[in-house]
């Protein structure tokens, strides 16, 4: 061994024997308070059905709303005197059965926009309807408390704005190998070659260094971690599954991420809802079946909290096609193995106190979900991520 | 004028030049070349589509379209109508590609985020993308006045909604704070009062803006301290008094065409000058004949959009893509899709347009679309989709985009430059150390090549 080696080696070993054992002790702790908790996002992209997902058998209203969407009594898993479950929804009634599932129903937030896209806009950056964020909460979030891009990942190939921060991006990936590869490319390693991000300058080139630089080590730590695990579950076989599968990979080999969000798609049911709501909710909650047990075996479960929103509910009254139009407020899910109140986390939706243009009111604000779920679970302040104080739930 | 200069001032009244434009330009004074450029914007050439398919749908009272389609016909006649906004993106960035005037197209696409809206009635955001083109050099006053009568905006902004007994105040907040004055500078008072003077401005389907009177509030108005009984024009009018309106302006201006980082005794300067008319071809002369505009520090300091970054590949190498899926594939992926802005906010812009994702992309773009190189990544799904619709676009896997390059372009403007020539042509802004000194030591194989690679470096993304 030659000298030089000789002293980077012993010093490098010298460096770990002497970190007294109060530090180590202190890192631990830390990690486990920091570095376990994770928040899977999970939106119900196009507006999913509450009142067909979760319905109030005993309302003469939604009968009378619905002729023709309504599900009835002998076709449901029945909750309680009042409400059931979708029948498709059968996983998530054993999670419910288990204690691992809390409902928190007319989620919402005042003067409510039935645009797709204005509505997840709203949804994604935590805003009042009438106000315009361009970054989004998570993505203040990782401003705040993430070191690199990779803290919250999005199972998808481009980054939605609830990811996007002030300084500070996510990365998105539905493929780490795939990710890693695209980095990997000969002429990009030598642009980079002995550019470090100390070095660089705080003008707009420094920050595009910057930002590929993290690019790469981002998409190195998600491959290099994730390659060594397999899960031993077999997912069902679709593209919702796939992107779960991926989470729970990341999640069980030890990425070193806190946030997920996955986008699944298809709730815009304006026409045919019956069959095809009853297909996507299969679909969820099948999926999300396997996940949490993918979780619980890995002993991951007790350190994950699943939030599930869609960027709006439905219309009380079915439409002309068999089918609903956009509504308002909504139920959200909430799937955790610590929930302080599982089941029906308040009161089912009033349907006879409806706004005028016959959509539910909301008696929950959406940022008090997030609000709460910032403070108790991510155990980090919510007001400097939200901007505003917003009360606590009582969930987790 | 010298090359780096002219290089500079296309870059920000256009897209950048190649090396035989450049050259030919080099023989002329600014003055010259300064006047030459707002002379070619004289011509004004409205951006249009074929929409003759769905003419029966405006022509036609939609009783008697329905017995002679048929119910079910007429609806989907009208559906496609909207899915031609899509035909109308291509289009605009076809124009883009190859405009009769560069600069009024590059204003254009300036007002399009200032003035953002969104419309899925293709002959109304067809009208108002020409009302922005037709506006873009001329008067801010008419300007926003026009732009305020637009169909698609008086829906955008819900002001089809604003009536005398239920007032919208949408409008009436972002014409203040997004489009003339900027957040904090009024009142909520004023929104209040400023909505009802535009309540009942509303449009017909066929015929455009239409003054509702019944809708419309006409009683007193107490608007930034004076009283009247005014109308919406009135209302624009008394906005623009506020020299905070040209201010704002100005610093929408300079962000966008100067540098990310604004002077602030630059910016008083310049607001005195617009403040003065509310001409914007007189202060955009002002801002390219100054001196200042020429200083080191203010080129290539500005991070491209996504929309810069393409049109200016083209203007090297021109390449065509087979069809307008492909376009949004690009342009969904970098995150700036034309007619299709994220909110009234419009995009938020220079380092906002760069995450780890889109970096990559932006790296890569170069050899996907000059050299046929893979691209793996999906664009996202359709919200209103179905569940099979939404993941439609995950499928194929492994992705050539279809172009054509016209290498010969590129060949015949830079046959006789050196290497240098086209490195400071493509590069404005300064360049790593560390890259510099690759881009020295990098054999090269053709000057083809060696486009590309200066192209797939970091630096090329800022102009």
């Amino acid at each position: 061994m030659k000298r030089r080696e000789f002293i980077k080696n012993s010093a490098l070993a010298s460096s770990l024997f002497m970190v007294p054992s109060f530090v180590k002790a202190f890192e631990e702790v830390a990690i486990n308070k920091m570095g376990f908790k994770k928040l899977v996002i999970i939106q119900l992209a196009g507006g999913n059905d509450g009142l067909n997902t979760i319905v109030p058998y005993k309302n003469d209203i939604y009968y009378k709303s619905r002729p023709k969407v309504a599900l009835h009594k002998k076709d449901l898993l029945l909750m309680n005197d009042e409400l059931g479950f979708n029948t498709a929804m059968a996983p998530l009634k054993n999670l419910y059965d288990q204690g691992y599932l809390s409902i928190i129903n007319n989620v919402g937030y005042p003067n409510p926009d039935r645009s797709h896209f204005r509505s997840t806009d709203i949804w994604h950056t935590a805003s009042a309807a009438n106000e315009y964020l361009q970054t989004g909460w998570l993505g203040r979030y990782i401003d705040e408390h993430g070191k690199y891009p990779y803290t919250g990942i999005e199972v998808d190939d481009s980054l939605s704005l609830m990811m996007k921060g002030e300084t500070m991006n996510a990365i998105a990936t539905k493929n780490a190998q795939l990710l890693y590869g695209n980095t990997q490319n000969p002429y990009f390693k030598k642009v980079l070659k002995n550019k470090e991000k100390e070095h660089l300058d705080e003008h707009n080139l420094g920050y595009l260094y910057k930002t590929m630089i993290e690019a790469n080590s981002s998409a190195k730590h998600i491959y290099q971690k994730s390659k060594i695990f397999e899960t031993k579950l077999s997912y069902p076989s679709n593209p919702f599954a796939k992107q779960l599968k991926t989470t729970a990979d990341f999640i069980n080999s030890g990425v070193d991420s806190k946030v997920y969000y996955v986008s699944m798609g298809g709730f815009d049911t304006h026409n045919a809802q019956q069959q095809r709501q009853e297909k996507l909710l299969d679909v969820y909650s099948k999926s999300m079946e396997v996940f949490i047990k993918d979780l619980e075996q890995n002993d991951t479960f007790k350190d994950t909290l699943v939030l599930n929103f869609s960027e709006f509910g439905r219309r009380v009254t079915q439409n002309a096609s068999m089918g609903t139009d956009h509504g308002t407020a909504n139920n959200v899910f909430i799937i955790g193995k610590n929930l302080k109140k599982p089941g029906f986390y308040n009161k089912a939706p009033d349907l006879k106190d409806l706004d005028k243009n016959g959509d539910l009111k909301y008696t929950v604000d959406f940022r008090e979900v997030y609000a709460t779920i910032l403070n108790n679970w991510m155990e980090v302040d919510d007001t400097k991520i939200l901007n505003k104080s917003f009360s606590k739930l009582d969930f987790i | 004028m010298k090359r780096k200069h002219i290089q500079h001032l296309y870059w920000r009244a256009g897209f950048g030049l190649n090396n035989s434009e450049i050259s030919e330009l080099e023989k002329k004074s600014k003055t010259k070349i300064i006047k030459n450029l707002f002379k070619e914007a004289n011509s004004f050439e409205p951006l249009k589509i074929d929409l003759s398919e769905y003419d029966v749908l405006l022509t036609k009272k939609s009783g008697k379209l329905i017995r002679e389609m048929g119910k079910e016909n007429v609806k989907k006649l009208a559906q496609k109508s909207k899915r031609e906004v899509i035909t109308l993106n291509k289009a605009w960035l076809d124009r883009l590609y190859e405009p009769s005037s560069v600069l009024r197209e590059k204003m254009t696409l300036f007002w399009a985020n200032v003035f953002v809206c969104k419309d899925k009635n293709i002959w109304n955001i067809q009208k108002y993308n020409n009302t922005l083109r037709a506006n873009s050099l001329g008067n801010f006053r008419t300007f926003v006045k026009a732009v305020a009568h637009e169909p698609s905006m008086l829906n955008y902004l819900n002001n089809k909604q604003n009536k005398k007994a239920h007032p919208n105040e949408n409008f009436a907040r972002e014409l203040m704070e997004l489009f003339t004055l900027g957040v904090g500078n009024y009142t909520e008072q004023d929104i209040k009062e400023s909505a009802r003077a535009f309540t009942g401005w509303t449009f017909k389907k066929r015929g455009g803006f239409f003054l509702d009177k019944k809708n419309h509030d006409n009683g007193e108005k107490t608007f930034f301290g004076k009283k009247g009984n005014w109308n919406g024009d009135d209302i624009i009018d008394i906005i623009l008094e506020q020299q905070q309106c040209a201010r704002y302006i100005c610093s929408r201006i300079y962000t966008y065409f100067i540098n990310p980082k604004i002077d602030s005794e630059r910016l008083e300067k310049l607001t005195e000058i617009f403040y003065k008319d509310y001409d914007i071809e007189k202060l955009m002369t002002h801002i390219y004949s100054s001196k200042w505009f020429y200083e080191e520090h203010n080129i290539g300091v500005k991070i491209k959009s996504p929309i810069e970054l393409l049109v200016g590949m083209y203007q090297i190498v021109p390449h065509t893509l087979s069809n307008k899926n492909q376009t949004r594939y690009l342009q969904t992926m970098m995150g700036q899709m034309l007619l299709n802005p994220v909110n009234v906010s419009g995009w938020k812009g220079g380092t906002a347009w760069i995450d780890a994702n889109t970096m990559m992309f932006r790296l890569k773009l170069p050899s996907v679309l000059l050299n046929n190189a893979l691209i793996n990544l999906d664009e996202k799904g359709d919200i209103e989709g179905t569940f099979e619709q939404f993941y439609k676009r995950t499928k194929k896997r492994k992705k050539f985009l279809q172009t054509t390059t016209d290498w010969k372009l590129f060949e015949s403007s830079y046959a006789d430059a050196s290497n240098e020539i086209l490195k400071n042509d493509l590069i404005l802004s300064k360049i790593h150390p560390d890259t510099e000194a690759l881009l020295k030591n990098l054999t090269k194989t053709s000057k083809k090549d060696f486009c590309i690679q200066l192209m797939s470096i970091p630096e090329y993304q800022l102009c």
